[in-house]
């Protein structure tokens, strides 16, 4: 009975809905004597009436909200009127005491609720509490669980509910269900409760200010089964629930037979992104049933549809079984490789985090705030800056001293710029090695700061910051090449105050060198020794060997040796003339390379793989020089030391040559803890260890597991390469070849250059068209006013002053100068 | 003129056979002329600098009157950067020696011309610059020759007939011609270029002064305290450099006038055309102002007393009251007179007459191969830029040798090639020091042209930014793959004489406004090609170059210090980011390491330094920060599978972690 009156207007309302958001424009608020009043009563119309008494004191802010509420309410066809109780005139509504007012809901004549004023406290109380008191036989108000699930009994094989919990009657959420109510009420049962209790009774732990559910219990044949739930996890917005009863709506899963990039579904148009199960003809049940899986957990995230690859005229990679595409416009298709229910969701919901959090954001039209800083180097070193560094161990230089400083002693310059993020952070690293070499070092370490001397790097032949160079006397200036580390520089400077390459004299001598042991105090680190050996009539290939020998300075050590008794070396390592001695003092033993007369640039190519080893542990500084080899990485993740059996079994194949094509190596994530997060992105969790992986990451990107169960041995290794040659495995994943793009869009300054003109000419053109609004511009100046600064888009006051107000946690807030 | 063209016609002659070659001549041992000298001598060209006087800089010797340059001699900024501080010396030339700074030749902020004259005298002599002097050079004309650089020869004419062949001309005279004015009565006033200096000279006289620029306030200046009143006579406003932005209008220091003028201290300040003016000396010796066509009514053999006077009819007509002197500080104009018609060198339009009509390369329209130097070639950015003043000019000088260099020995325009990773530091580092983008803004501006894939660029300093449609054609080098303009700007509408440049709100702090930034502040403009003629013709109003596919304007700075990570570096770097569709964040090597193994694609800066195995280590202190930051993972923290997972249900994995996980400070 109360609801017919209300069906009539419904249809609209969903339009309605979208628009109110954007209108903020007042109405007034019409002053009605009661008698006015009550004639203009229609039957069958809401209406809300303050009554107020003439004189006394109105509550002002309750009159604020209650004009804010004026307009919503009238998109729900309810009007808002203030009635003056004047003394010829009293009507039973204006009370008796001063003061003690109270709005009443009527429909036609007949009065439905009485409200004190403090019950509806602001625009979205008194929504809230009018759409409640109107739709009071469409949302059941339950307080128990019995209540809850006898509704939910009535109604299994019928229709479906949509149940919610709402912190309190009168807030913004309760408001937004109560709008949710008004469109959808007619196709779904609406409860409500305000009980915590009752929430925590469905086996909902998370408790917050608000949630809903739909419960699926048009689907629940028996009424046994209890009516499948679906959670909606947005904050309760009334456009969010309307996106997710809308998402409800939707068939659980389409087929689909075209390309993925032209599919337009509801769920893209509602902002939600997509997921293709990909399927085929043979294995087209169970994948049915997969998407149907992904699509339940999904329900209200993402659409999921069931791709055809047999149907399909795309390139569709071959092992890829599921495809994801955002829901922005130009979004391309991602192809993937997931094989657990679970990857899919966590690759949905971590994708979705954008949009998630522009929501949030509350109509925030720029979404991210581009002012954060998302250069971890800037920013690290940004909030490093007020912890002082040892600066004092290394000599600042400047124009008047650079170059008598540089002459009079062997010293290292770093060159930087004191604005320059990544300057700053190797400098930390600079005066690490200044701590380290304090006291010990025949080398100065010299600081040259660009932003203050700028012509001086630029004379120094520096371009780009930071840059090292090593300053001895009568030689040339050799720049560093290295890592921007403590370590490799720290090398580096050691290397460099031997000679270049290093004259062995005797046999002895030689030994002793390649045992490492010529110059074990100089150095704290293990390093290749390399030794030339050549006989005296080798002249050509001696001079070459020590020019690249030179160019390689600092890296690696080498040594020469051309006495006319080294054929006793070369006949003791079996290594033909002219030859190099390999000594790596991490795997013990001495290796011969023969060198050919081969040119300088081939040679320092041989010098410089030298250092690599046959099996070596792959760390953050090595990874560089065996990616050079573009091969498969054949890797075991081990936790800790690694396994000798393993490491046996590697070796062992290498030295049989079978591992020729791969790189196989090993990653000990106690020194390389980043393997997690490695490891990681391959299975989407921290699997067991040790494990072993094939990583193709120079063609294709696939990834491949060796089965955890099996131990690895030489047999089971060379099995499975052969397997996975073969093509029989399956990868676990394939390495994103995405490309990188901006993470964050710029300020578009050009349209905002656009923007005062552009409004100008529409503020022209709306002054013809709506006569309505003539006169509420009249008053602004019209076009060829005050200059656009004077002017600036409203919008774009607002945000300022949201954002100054707002602490701002990278970098200093900034306020306006005002120029003393 | 007959019997003298054909004397002229055969001194030519015979001075082609005698005369001598140079592949460049410049006209004038002024700072333009030297400024170019110096270049050229380092170049190690064939050049010859002719000068009418016997020193450098004669003009300084006469000019200003009062002796007292208005140009700023900065001696301290408290930085040491040698390029920042020439931003606030605007009176040295540029050189390779440090001694040749106009800081050791003057302590005072506003110098005395002397030293200017001996600065210039010093700068030719320690660079040893080819300057002829007591050369006065009485004509020039045109010789054609195929075989010449341009097609024709210029060829300059001494005053003893002795002659120059010249490849190239640039002329660096100056404005040195007094202007005029004409009307009933002019020949009684006197000019700025003779009038007495010295106060006493005034004493308890009513003085007028015709024109508002700084010679006429620099004049009223020195004699405000001695005379009954001042009165300032000009046909448009005055325009006030603090206000227009522009060197060229009245300066601050001499502004002691219009101090006087609003107090009603008797001084006072008139706008009127000077054509509508006539001057009437009465039998006292006494001048009265009048109108010129009272004189054309009356017969003109009318005793001086009997004619009328505005005051007769209205009598509180402003000037009615008797002059002791008139005086005329009207300004300079370029000497045409020696330049024969073959050169085709025009006067400027109406706005600019007194500068000769150039390029914005500074050539000539009329002659190929004719360069104007210095205040003279000011018409380029008249009341825009400091093109017309020592501080601007050297850079303008610079930039026509670099045109130079490139047109007739095959230099191409100085450039430096990058990796793109280096493309937001090469912006800022020049946008904080460099000099002539910062004086000659909107006129000079640095170009980056991008290489295929955007990967490296090119960076050229200093390009005059009207001639960016012959970009390739002026500097040999190639733009065909999109460019950025560095340059900088005022506020479109915050300068202008009559604007209030002190208004509540001027200054913009916040980064999302930085494009309605007021004063002095870096504008980048990115082409995908290079902008035709066409485009620059038709550009849109107020606008320096044609509309950009993307425009950025680092937000204005209190210092000028344009270096704060967020203020000013993260939102250039975001432009840059977006106009090239990369992401050129920095990492540390730990992240590289990381990408290098789950990506099949590194941004450019592991591409460029991690793979090169020029890495970046990280520090405890800094990985803490990170970690803090949230923008690296705590890897070591991952230990335990499980929670780690249980722990963020929600959180995106580590790969798009350090992309996304600023938000969640948000």
């Amino acid at each position: 009975m109360m609801s017919s009156g209300f069906v009539v207007f419904r249809a609209g309302v969903a339009l309605v809905l979208m628009c109110s958001f954007y209108r903020s424009t007042e109405d007034p608020l019409p002053e009605l004597s009661p008698q006015q009043y009550f004639s203009t009563l229609q039957p069958g119309k809401a209406s809300l009436a303050y009554f107020c008494q003439v004189g006394s004191l109105s509550n002002s802010v309750f009159l604020e909200e209650l004009k804010e509420a004026i307009r919503p309410l009238q998109d729900y066809g309810i009007s808002v009127s203030k009635v003056n109780c004047v003394e010829e005139e009293a009507s039973r509504y204006c009370g008796k005491e001063e003061g003690v007012m109270k709005a009443y809901l009527f429909r036609g004549h007949i009065l439905l609720r009485e409200f004190p004023t403090d019950t509806l406290f602001d625009v979205n109380a008194i929504v809230a509490h009018v759409l409640f008191t109107l739709l009071f036989n469409e949302v059941k108000y339950v307080t128990t669980l019995e209540d809850l699930h006898s509704i939910e009994n009535s109604l299994k094989g019928k229709a479906n509910m949509i149940f919610s919990y709402v912190e309190a009657i009168g807030t913004p959420e309760h408001r937004a269900v109560m709008e949710a109510a008004f469109v959808y009420g007619t196709s779904y049962q609406f409860a409500l409760t305000t009980e915590i209790a009752l929430l925590e009774n469905i086996g909902s732990e998370n408790t917050g200010r608000a949630h809903l559910y739909f419960l699926h219990c048009e689907l629940a044949s028996d009424l046994t089964e209890s009516c499948r739930t679906t959670r909606m996890e947005q904050p309760l917005t009334t456009l969010n629930i309307h996106v997710f009863i809308k998402t409800m709506k939707a068939p659980l899963v389409m087929e689909v037979a075209e390309d993925p990039q032209q599919v337009s579904i509801i769920h893209l148009q509602l902002g939600l992104p997509l997921v293709f199960i990909i399927s085929q003809q043979a294995t087209y049940e169970a994948d049915r049933r997969t998407a149907e899986w992904v699509a339940w957990r999904l329900l209200g995230k993402a659409g999921v549809l069931l791709l055809s690859r047999d149907s399909v005229d795309v390139d569709i990679p071959q092992h890829a079984n599921v495809a994801f595409r955002r829901a922005e416009k130009e979004a391309p298709v991602e192809f993937l490789v997931l094989n657990d229910v679970d990857l899919i969701v966590s690759h949905v919901k971590s994708n979705m985090y954008i949009e998630e959090t522009q929501e949030d954001e509350d109509g925030d039209e720029e979404g991210p705030d581009l002012a954060i800083q998302d250069d971890e180097v800037a920013e690290t070193v940004y909030r490093d800056r007020k912890r002082p560094l040892p600066l004092e161990l290394t000599v600042e230089l400047t124009q008047e001293t650079f170059n008598s400083t540089v002459t009079t002693s062997d010293s290292l310059v770093l060159f930087y710029a004191t604005w320059h993020a990544v300057s700053m952070a190797f400098l930390q690293s600079y005066i690490d090695v200044a701590i380290k070499l304090k006291g010990t070092s025949t080398i100065l370490l010299t600081r040259i700061n660009c932003a203050d001397w700028s012509d001086v790097c630029a004379k120094q032949n520096v371009t780009a910051f930071p840059a090292v160079k090593l300053y001895k006397e009568g030689e040339s200036p050799v720049s560093y090449e290295g890592m921007l580390g403590t370590k490799d520089l720290l090398k580096f400077v050691q290397l460099n105050r031997i000679s270049c390459p290093v004259n062995i004299a005797s046999i002895q001598e030689a030994e002793k060198y390649l045992r490492g042991e010529l110059y074990k105090d100089l150095f704290s680190f293990p390093s290749v020794s390399v030794l030339g050996l050549f006989s005296p009539a080798m002249a050509s290939a001696e001079e070459h060997f020590r020019e690249a020998g030179k160019r390689l300075r600092g890296s690696i050590i080498t040594g020469v040796y051309s006495e006319d008794d080294v054929w006793i070396l070369s006949n003791k390592y079996a290594a033909p003339l002219p030859a190099m001695l390999l000594a790596r003092p991490r795997e013990g033993g001495i290796e011969s390379v023969p060198l050919a007369t081969a040119p300088v640039q081939e040679m320092v190519r041989i010098l410089a793989n030298a250092p690599l080893e046959a099996f070596p542990e792959i760390t953050v500084e090595t990874l560089p020089a065996y990616l050079r080899l573009q091969r498969p990485l054949l890797m075991l993740f081990s936790d800790g030391s690694i396994d000798p059996q393993y490491r046996n079994a590697a070796l062992a194949l290498v030295r049989q040559k079978q591992l020729e094509p791969f790189t196989p190596c090993w990653l000990n994530l106690k020194n390389t803890p980043v393997g997690r997060g490695i490891l990681k992105v391959y299975f989407g969790h921290l699997p067991p260890l040790p494990q072993l992986l094939l990583v193709n990451l120079h063609s294709g990107g696939q990834v491949y597991a060796f089965p955890s169960v099996q131990s690895i041995t030489e047999q089971s290794l060379m099995l499975w390469l052969k397997k996975l040659e073969a093509g029989l495995e399956n990868p676990i994943t394939i390495i994103s070849d995405q490309a990188w793009k901006p993470p964050l869009p710029a300020f578009d300054f050009l349209s905002m250059m656009d923007a005062p003109a552009a409004q100008a000419s529409a503020k022209k053109g709306a002054e013809c068209m709506e006569a309505a609004e003539v006169q509420a511009s009249a008053e602004q100046p019209r076009g060829g006013g005050p200059a656009p600064r004077r002017e600036p888009p409203e919008t774009l006051r607002v945000k300022h002053w949201n954002r100054s107000i707002a602490p701002r946690e990278a970098g200093e807030p900034s306020r306006p100068h005002k120029e003393l | 003129m007959g019997p003298l063209g054909l004397l002229l016609a055969l001194a030519l002659h015979l001075a082609a056979c005698t005369r001598t070659h140079r592949d460049y001549c410049v006209l004038g041992a002024g700072p333009a002329g030297l400024q170019m000298a110096a270049l050229l001598q380092r170049a190690g060209r064939d050049y010859e600098v002719f000068e009418r006087e016997s020193a450098p800089g004669s003009f300084f010797t006469r000019y200003p009157r009062h002796r007292k340059l208005i140009s700023i001699n900065k001696r301290h900024t408290g930085k040491a950067n040698a390029e920042f501080n020439l931003r606030h010396d605007w009176n040295s030339l540029l050189s390779d020696d440090p001694r040749l700074l106009f800081r050791h030749y003057s302590k005072a902020y506003f110098p005395d011309a002397s030293d200017m004259v001996r600065y210039l005298g010093d700068f030719a002599k320690c660079l040893g610059l080819r300057v002829q002097y007591n050369t006065n050079i009485t004509h020039v004309a045109l010789d054609k020759d195929p075989q010449a650089w341009n097609g024709h020869y210029f060829i300059l004419t001494q005053q003893n007939g002795q002659a120059y062949q010249c490849s190239v001309l640039l002329v660096a005279t100056g404005l040195s011609v007094p202007k005029l004015v004409d009307f009933p009565g002019s020949e009684h006033v006197e000019g700025y270029e003779s009038v007495s200096v010295d106060p006493e000279d005034f004493v308890g006289q009513n003085v007028l002064i015709l024109g508002r620029g700084n010679s006429a306030f620099e004049t009223a200046e020195n004699i405000l305290g001695v005379t009954n009143f001042v009165h300032m006579l000009s046909r448009s406003r005055v325009r006030l450099s603090w206000a227009t932005h522009y060197v060229g209008d009245v300066r601050a220091i001499n502004n002691g006038l219009l101090d006087t003028y609003q107090l009603k201290s008797l001084d006072g300040l008139l706008e009127s055309d000077l054509g509508y003016l006539a001057l009437v000396k009465d039998s006292k010796g006494k001048f009265h102002i009048t109108l010129r066509f009272f004189l054309d009514e009356n017969n003109s053999s009318q005793s001086a007393d009997a004619i009328p006077l505005p005051q007769d009819d209205n009598d509180n007509f402003a000037m009615r009251v008797a002059y002791d002197r008139v005086i005329r500080c009207l300004g300079w104009k370029f000497d045409f007179s020696i330049f024969n018609q073959s050169l085709r060198l025009s006067s400027g339009t109406e706005f600019s007459k007194k500068y000769p009509l150039i390029r914005a390369s500074y050539e000539s329209k009329g002659s190929r191969g004719l360069f104007i130097l210095g205040t003279a070639s000011h018409s380029v950015d008249y009341r825009k830029s400091a093109g017309g003043f020592i501080h601007g000019f050297r850079y303008t000088v610079r930039a026509v040798h670099r045109l130079l260099e490139h047109r007739h020995h095959g230099i191409g325009w100085p450039s430096t090639e990058h990796p793109i990773t280096q493309l937001s530091s090469s912006i800022i580092r020049r946008v904080n020091e460099a000099s002539g983008l910062y004086q000659m803004f909107s006129v000079l501006a640095d170009i980056i042209l991008l290489k295929e894939n955007a990967t490296a660029f090119e960076y050229l300093e200093e390009f005059p930014m009207q001639m960016l449609a012959q970009l390739e054609t002026l500097t040999g080098r190639t733009a065909r793959h999109g460019l950025f303009v560095i340059n900088m700007e005022y506020g479109k509408n915050f300068s202008g004489p009559e604007k209030d440049v002190f208004y509540y709100d001027r200054s913009v702090a916040h980064v999302e406004d930085a494009w309605r930034s007021n004063f002095l502040h870096p504008v980048i403009y990115y082409y995908r090609h290079l902008p035709t003629e066409q485009d620059m013709r038709f550009r849109p109003a107020q606008w320096p170059l044609p509309r950009p596919a993307a425009i950025h304007h680092i937000v204005e700075d209190f210092l000028t210090d344009w270096t704060a990570p967020v203020g000013h570096i993260l939102p250039l770097r975001r432009f840059l980011e977006n106009c090239l569709g990369t992401d050129l964040r920095s990492f540390y090597a730990e992240s590289c390491f990381l990408f290098a193994l789950t990506r099949q694609r590194l941004p450019p800066f592991c591409q460029q330094g991690y793979l090169k195995m020029q890495g970046l280590s990280s520090t405890k202190s800094l990985r803490q920060h990170g970690v803090e930051s949230r923008l690296l993972p705590d890897y070591t923290a991952m230990e335990n599978s499980s929670r780690w997972l249980g722990d963020h249900p929600s959180a995106p994995g580590p790969l798009t972690q350090s992309l996304d996980s600023n938000k969640e400070e948000l």
